[in-house]
């Protein structure tokens, strides 16, 4: 016990006939993230700092729902957000309405360091972004051929689609109709697939969260989800860091993020118990998954959706990349 | 079953004890007046949640609160407005930010919740939303009171928003030392034991454009469920932090805390001092405001009888 430990995520709810190349792919991703953030701590880079560098890591990548590869909204543009939390002091940034800004976990960082605010969106986080001097791009530069199938996809079956990442051919088209998962009591299905998120621990014992998506395929302009919203779908504090994928609207009526320190903190359990806990007896009828470490450098997942691309370290050389079960 | 109770909040601050009669009085008769309506909603039947609305409607009509027409101004010299909505019974919520033209936020809040599979809308995307389900509108200039053109004159001659990027904690100004302050916001619960809660707000004086606070973030500004309903009002950074409103909740939850019990815990430990008030209800109809300011716009009424309107600390 004690030491670093890291935890990726790449979304939660997965269709289960993801054609095996695309979760090798996803694994090889998580993992040379994971690494990436191995050796960040090994060098004693803060908290903070790794997970930044790992969540921009996953933006640049086209793989998820994060940054370059985001969801495409109902118009096929890309509209981003991300949050960032600093376990120490509680400190947090997010953005939200994000569209030519490389990396919104770096905006969200600015906004927490450089700003005297908490939250920016939209155009006044634009503005924000390149006073700052940070990368811009066109907004096309996010837009990946898949996406722009899978959108097609979602149109004509006229839903939400839940992102599974099956190319835009033969069978995504009887996946999206006789998708088991969908649920909620709502004529769509509502997931948030493969939002992006990390968590650390330092070897100091400092948590920090952050998480980054592009949201739900096909959804409205101006839609914000649980991924920007502190306490919903990012949370760290002096015990944990906490970041959750998976049925935004649900993670935000549960506080996901923030019950699962709050059980720590009042009920003292520990971390594993809470994960257990919040994803057992929070949820309802939603689905969702999270990843969280502790400051005593344990590191736990939880998801009660049909899986979850994940990864996770710790310093005593513990190693594993997983999607399902 | 226990009775209905409620409480509503005008804005917790730096409000001057001195505060002249003719900028306190039209204040108190308003919290009065909100008072009276919610109180004769919830006599009524009327549900927590249409109540919670009403309230925070009537809020955002009258000027000199900060929310609706009334709102503080950004730094450029336009509203932008955010509320939320918390139905405590099934945990849906709505929430919006960012609208400029919508003379009710909260009841834009409150279609968010009922008519899209989504819980929160903003800018751009919240107006169009407004206008295509046919929502009152009226022009900027409704909302924006000359007071307000003063006061934001007033926050940028002294600076009042440390927009010095080298500061490391975020710097919130104090809202020019008058009463233009906070948000508004009500809850309720009837006497089945059905929560609800809604916030809604300007922001603060001089604010970035496109800053959003803590009133449209569940769990920070708004927040209610089968024990309780709270909405926050004060320095939006803090009680973003703090996720002030879920964590009088989870204290009830998680460690067995009275409704008072757990606000006072979460405003005199979990915020900085001079950061935030609220206001809350239990399922079993008890009432509490606490804050940590100067003093917060408040009122509240029970069942059995008791009712309290005043802006400073009772003793």
């Amino acid at each position: 016990m004690g030491g670093w430990a890291i935890a990726v995520h790449g979304g939660a709810g997965i269709d289960p006939n993801l054609p095996a190349e695309r979760q090798e792919e996803a694994k090889q991703l998580l993992t040379r993230c994971l690494n990436l953030g191995i050796v960040a701590l090994r060098s004693n880079i803060s908290a903070i700092d790794v997970v930044e560098l790992v969540i921009r890591e996953l933006e640049t990548d086209p793989l998820f729902n994060s940054g370059r590869g985001s969801a495409l909204t109902e118009k096929g543009t890309v509209e981003m957000e991300a949050s960032i939390m600093d376990g120490k002091k509680r400190r947090c940034g997010a953005v939200s309405g994000i569209t030519t800004v490389k990396n919104p976990i770096s905006l969200a960082r600015l906004v927490m360091d450089k700003s005297p605010h908490s939250y920016l969106a939209f155009s006044g986080a634009e503005d924000f972004a390149r006073k700052q001097g940070v990368e811009i791009v066109d907004n096309e530069y996010f837009v990946t051929d898949d996406n722009v199938g899978m959108l097609k996809l979602a149109k004509e079956a006229n839903s939400i689609l839940f992102d599974y990442r099956i190319p835009p051919m033969g069978c995504a088209g009887a996946a999206a109709t006789d998708c088991p998962l969908q649920m909620n009591g709502l004529p769509i299905s509502i997931y948030a697939p493969e939002t992006v998120g990390c968590v650390v621990v330092d070897g100091e014992g400092r948590c920090a969260a952050g998480t980054s998506t592009g949201g739900l395929m096909n959804k409205m302009m101006g839609r914000i989800g649980d991924s920007p919203l502190i306490g919903a779908g990012t949370y760290a504090s002096e015990f944990c860091g906490v970041s959750c994928t998976g049925e935004g609207e649900a993670i935000i009526r549960a506080t996901l993020a923030r019950d699962v320190s709050a059980v720590m903190e009042y009920k003292g359990l520990n971390l594993q118990e809470a994960v257990d806990y919040v994803i057992k007896h929070r949820l309802d009828e939603g689905f969702a998954g999270l990843i969280a470490v502790s400051n005593k450098g344990e590191v736990v997942c939880g998801f009660n959706s049909n899986g979850m691309f994940r990864g996770c370290a710790t310093e005593d050389g513990f190693m594993e990349v997983a999607i399902w079960e | 079953m226990v009775g209905w109770a409620i409480a509503l909040h005008g804005g917790a601050g730096d409000i001057p004890i001195d505060l002249p009669d003719e900028r306190r009085i039209p204040r108190e008769t308003a919290l009065r007046h909100c008072l009276d309506l919610g109180v004769s909603a919830l006599k009524s039947g009327e549900p927590p949640l249409d109540v919670a609305e009403l309230v925070v409607r009537e809020l955002e009509n009258h000027p000199d609160f900060n929310a609706g027409k009334g709102s503080v101004l950004t730094t450029q010299g336009t509203v932008e407005m955010e509320a939320s909505i918390m139905d405590g019974k099934t945990k849906r919520c709505g929430a919006v930010s960012g609208l400029t033209t919508v003379v009710n936020p909260v009841s834009l809040a409150r279609l968010v919740m009922e008519k899209t599979p989504h819980i929160y809308l903003a800018f751009d995307a919240a107006e169009a939303f407004a206008r295509a389900h046919g929502v009152e509108t009226l022009e900027s200039s409704h909302f924006i009171t000359p007071e307000n053109i003063a006061r934001l004159k007033q926050a940028k001659e002294f600076n009042r928003v440390q927009l010095d990027y080298t500061v490391p904690t975020p710097k919130v100004p104090d809202n020019c030392g008058d009463s233009q302050i906070g948000t508004v916001g009500c809850v309720a619960v009837d006497g089945a034991g059905n929560l609800a809660s809604a916030t809604s707000t300007g922001g603060y004086v001089n604010k970035m454009v496109g800053r959003i606070g803590d009133t449209p973030v569940i769990g920070a500004g708004t927040y209610a469920n089968h024990l309780c309903a709270i909405s926050a009002t004060g320095k939006g950074e803090e009680i973003i932090r703090g996720t002030v409103s879920r964590d009088v909740a989870a204290l009830m939850e998680y460690k067995g805390l009275s409704l008072t019990e757990a606000a006072a815990y979460v405003v005199g430990q979990s915020v900085p001092r001079g950061s935030c008030g609220l206001v809350a209800v239990s399922a079993n109809g008890e009432v509490t405001m606490p804050f940590n300011t100067t003093g917060m716009f408040r009122a509240c009424a029970t069942e059995d009888g008791y009712s309290e309107i005043a802006i400073w600390p009772n003793n």
